[in-house]
């Protein structure tokens, strides 16, 4: 044992669990704490108990926000998953193989970088960005070429039944690209030999990608399925600068961020907006156990 | 998940992917906003005294003469050039000694709220736009500076005059709550549908004053492949309830607002409220365009001024805002909403008036007299007559624009106020509780593209104000 060794362990087990307790654990304990109270912002809060829970029950916009998680949280993985799936696989082993090593399709190498662009940009331009692009009128990207083609404009934000769709394909559009990288390394890391060996025995590229690809990527995409999963949890910036009147129309697409936000910030109810945040944090918790159980295998070794 | 790598070079990149999902949902999104702002609820500490000073005739207020002052300014449809260069080189002159902290901003919640849970608020607040704080929850919490003092303190410009008597009637009352006064209104505001002259010459049309007349108007206009009405449901809902409100206090009287804004039981439901939501209810289905719903207000505004649309329904601080875009000759025109029956209460000039753009001093601020005295000075003939300059709007000082040449809209919405005499109401429930403004937004948007009636409109905003009504956390107020 050399002298100054323990101190120098401890303080390096020590300080980075100081501060991760003070940033990360305080404020959540925080927030449950606010979340008894009826605290307006200003001045001290009074503890009201479960009162914002109770009322919670019978929060239609609430429910909205749930309902509307739900259906994100099917949609956008699935969705994303499989276009970047396809993408990746078409990139990495969907081309023709040369010296034995399998290669992506022509101009792989250009698409990667194409695919990724979404990722590089803030949520907010890409919100005001789609925002162009939906435009209701003959000056959106969309409706102008629809207008000109003598066609009805499609009122994609404004649609009570089109707006939350509308809002999961910018999700989407936003994800795919950094899946795509994902999996793409995901891919790079299986060996080109079991690949050779598949095509030596007849396997088609379909076969390929579903008995070989797929199995082997199983890890990658629990965790992609994870983390779009916590991206249908949030939701909250392009909701809240793409859509009608924040969350609108009469939250057709509002999500549990932008009630938080809402009660929080305009209607300065932190208590009640506290409750909503302590409820997805539980939504979000269940979410992901229940999803790495569900998804649990064991993983191939190779 | 089933590996553990047992030596680091077991490490790939998924495992370390697969570690940080599980970080990652630790870190699940949104809650961590409100952890931004948690209770360190420093407010308390009041008992530091505030700034005071001597009083004497050039000092009603008694301003401690070197403490300093912080002014917020909302950074709007009126700038902050009226602050920089008329209001605060006036308190200077008057206080040559007190340092003045210029800040502007357009979101002033963002900027405040934590300032105020701190307990470290500035001294004057021009709290407006999208982020204003809760002036509710403001005066719930005893944060703003009672204006008493103020009111009752000799006006800068005639020692013998109180300031309360140099503006115009209403403006104390417009910024009270239960009756006290909390918030100076600083700008006049004339409510009402607006037009272009020229369009409206160019086509032989003449503003309605019957609701015959107004459909057949309408109509007329929609012959011609204009858009006859319109506004942005995306993000300005409000500039069409405040239509059907005035609609309705035209019939039934201004008792109907006056139960609405009191959370009276049934007040939606009143026979008026509902009888002008099914007229504006048609309006919006036969003569509007449903791509406005996403639109924002700024698009329904430029749309007008290309001439695709006839009539808008807007505040007096429109004409200022699309300056940029407005054609030559276009000339604003207002017309105060047309009577919908011959046996309404109000006449047809009858129309909303208030006195908007809100401004308070803190209570808990360090130097809360030098926030009294700086609006004192924004109320003398000079603070007045600079911000009439500057914004070209007419501020609540009655001597403010005399003399002033304003543009041909400003000059319409003055005209209409004077042709509406006694006859002048306000609303104030969207400022006393954001909640019910919120829902009649989404209810009007329903209403007018189609999705419910007026029945469904005064029942779904009925259940919120009673709600309201039953929620103890809730301040509540009266008029």
């Amino acid at each position: 044992m050399r002298h100054g060794k323990y101190p120098f362990v401890v303080g390096f087990l020590f300080a980075p669990v100081a501060l991760y307790v003070t940033f990360v654990i305080w404020p959540y304990a925080q927030a449950f704490q606010i979340s008894m109270t009826n605290w307006r912002g200003l001045s001290a809060p009074q503890w009201v108990g479960f009162d914002n829970y109770r009322r919670l029950l019978d929060d239609g916009a609430f429910w909205k926000a749930v309902q509307h998680h739900g259906v994100l949280l099917l949609a956008l993985p699935l969705i994303t998953i499989a276009i970047a799936l396809f993408f990746a696989f078409l990139l990495n082993v969907g081309g023709k193989s040369s010296g034995g090593q399998r290669q992506g399709v022509w101009g792989a190498k250009f698409y990667r970088v194409v695919f990724f662009f979404p990722q590089v940009l803030a949520v907010a331009i890409i919100a005001v960005l789609f925002q162009m692009v939906y435009r209701p009128n003959e000056s959106g990207l969309i409706n102008g070429v629809l207008m000109k083609l003598g066609l009805d404009p499609i009122l994609f934000l404004v649609e009570p039944n089109l707006a939350l769709w509308s809002i999961l394909a910018v999700l989407v559009w936003q994800a795919v690209g950094f899946y795509v990288v994902l999996f793409s390394a995901g891919m790079a890391s299986i060996p080109g030999e079991i690949y050779e060996a598949a095509e030596m025995d007849g396997a088609s590229r379909v076969t390929l990608f579903f008995r070989v690809t797929l199995p082997l990527l199983w890890d990658t995409l629990q965790v992609a399925w994870v983390y779009l999963g916590i991206a249908a949890f949030d939701a909250f910036a392009i909701v809240a600068v793409l859509s009608v009147d924040g969350g609108g129309p009469d939250g057709a697409t509002t999500v549990l961020a932008m009630e938080i936000y809402r009660n929080a910030f305009v209607y300065s109810k932190y208590g009640y907006a506290s409750a909503m945040g302590v409820a997805l944090f539980f939504l979000t918790l269940t979410f992901a156990a229940l999803t790495l159980r569900l998804t649990k295998r064991e993983s191939v070794e190779y | 998940m089933s590996i553990t790598p047992e030596h680091p070079a077991a490490l790939d990149r998924r495992t370390v992917l697969r570690r940080a999902a599980a970080v990652g949902m630790l870190a699940t999104p949104a809650i961590g906003l409100l952890s931004a702002c948690a209770t360190s609820s420093g407010g308390d500490k009041e008992n530091e005294k505030a700034a005071e000073g001597t009083k004497s005739a050039k000092n009603p207020l008694g301003v401690k003469e070197d403490a300093p002052i912080e002014v917020i300014i909302f950074n709007g449809g009126y700038g902050e050039k009226y602050a920089t260069d008329v209001h605060e080189p006036l308190y200077k002159t008057a206080f040559p000694k007190a340092e003045i902290k210029h800040q502007s901003t357009q979101a002033v919640s963002t900027v405040l709220q934590p300032r105020f849970a701190s307990g470290n608020p500035p001294e004057f607040v021009n709290n407006s736009g999208e982020k204003l704080m809760d002036f509710g929850a403001l005066v719930a919490d005893g944060q703003l500076q009672d204006l008493t003092e103020l009111w009752d303190a000799p006006s800068v410009d005639d020692p013998a005059k109180k300031v309360r008597d140099t503006v115009v009637p209403g403006t104390v009352e417009a910024g009270s709550f239960n009756g006290k006064p909390y918030v100076l209104y600083y700008v006049s505001t004339v409510f009402g549908i607006w037009y272009s002259a020229k369009l409206f010459k160019d086509n032989n049309w003449a503003p309605a004053k019957t609701w015959d007349e107004f459909i057949a108007l309408l109509t007329s206009i929609k012959a011609k492949g204009i858009t006859p009405y319109g506004y942005a449901g995306a993000n300005a809902a409000y500039y069409q309830w405040n239509v059907i409100l005035t609609q309705a206090a035209k019939i039934g009287g201004v008792d109907v607002l006056k139960n609405i804004d009191n959370l009276e039981d049934g007040a939606w439901k009143q026979d008026a409220v509902k009888q002008a939501a099914t007229a504006w209810a048609e309006v919006g289905a036969k003569f509007s365009d449903k791509s406005f719903e996403g639109l924002k207000h700024t698009d329904v505004q430029l749309r007008q001024n290309q001439y695709k649309v006839a009539l808008y329904p807007s505040g007096d601080w429109l004409e200022g805002e699309q300056k940029q875009d407005t054609p030559a000759g276009f000339d604003y025109q207002l017309m105060p909403v047309p009577s919908l029956t011959a046996s309404d209460k109000l006449p047809v000039t009858a129309l909303r008036a208030t006195a908007g753009e809100g401004y308070f001093v803190s209570a808990k601020s360090k130097n809360p007299k030098g926030g009294l005295e700086y609006m004192r000075q924004m109320l003398s003939k000079a603070g007045a007559k600079g911000f009439t300059e500057v914004v070209k709007a007419p501020t609540v000082v009655t001597a403010g624009s005399e003399g002033f040449a304003f543009p041909p809209g400003v000059a319409s919405s003055q005209a209409a106020l004077k042709a509406a005499g006694q006859d002048v109401f306000n609303l104030y429930f969207d400022g006393w509780y954001k909640e019910l403004d919120t829902e009649a937004r989404s209810a009007t948007n329903e209403l007018m593209f189609g999705r419910i009636n007026a029945d469904a409109f005064v029942e779904r905003i009925q259940k919120r104000a009673d709600a309201i009504k039953k929620d103890s956390s809730v301040a509540k107020f009266k008029r």
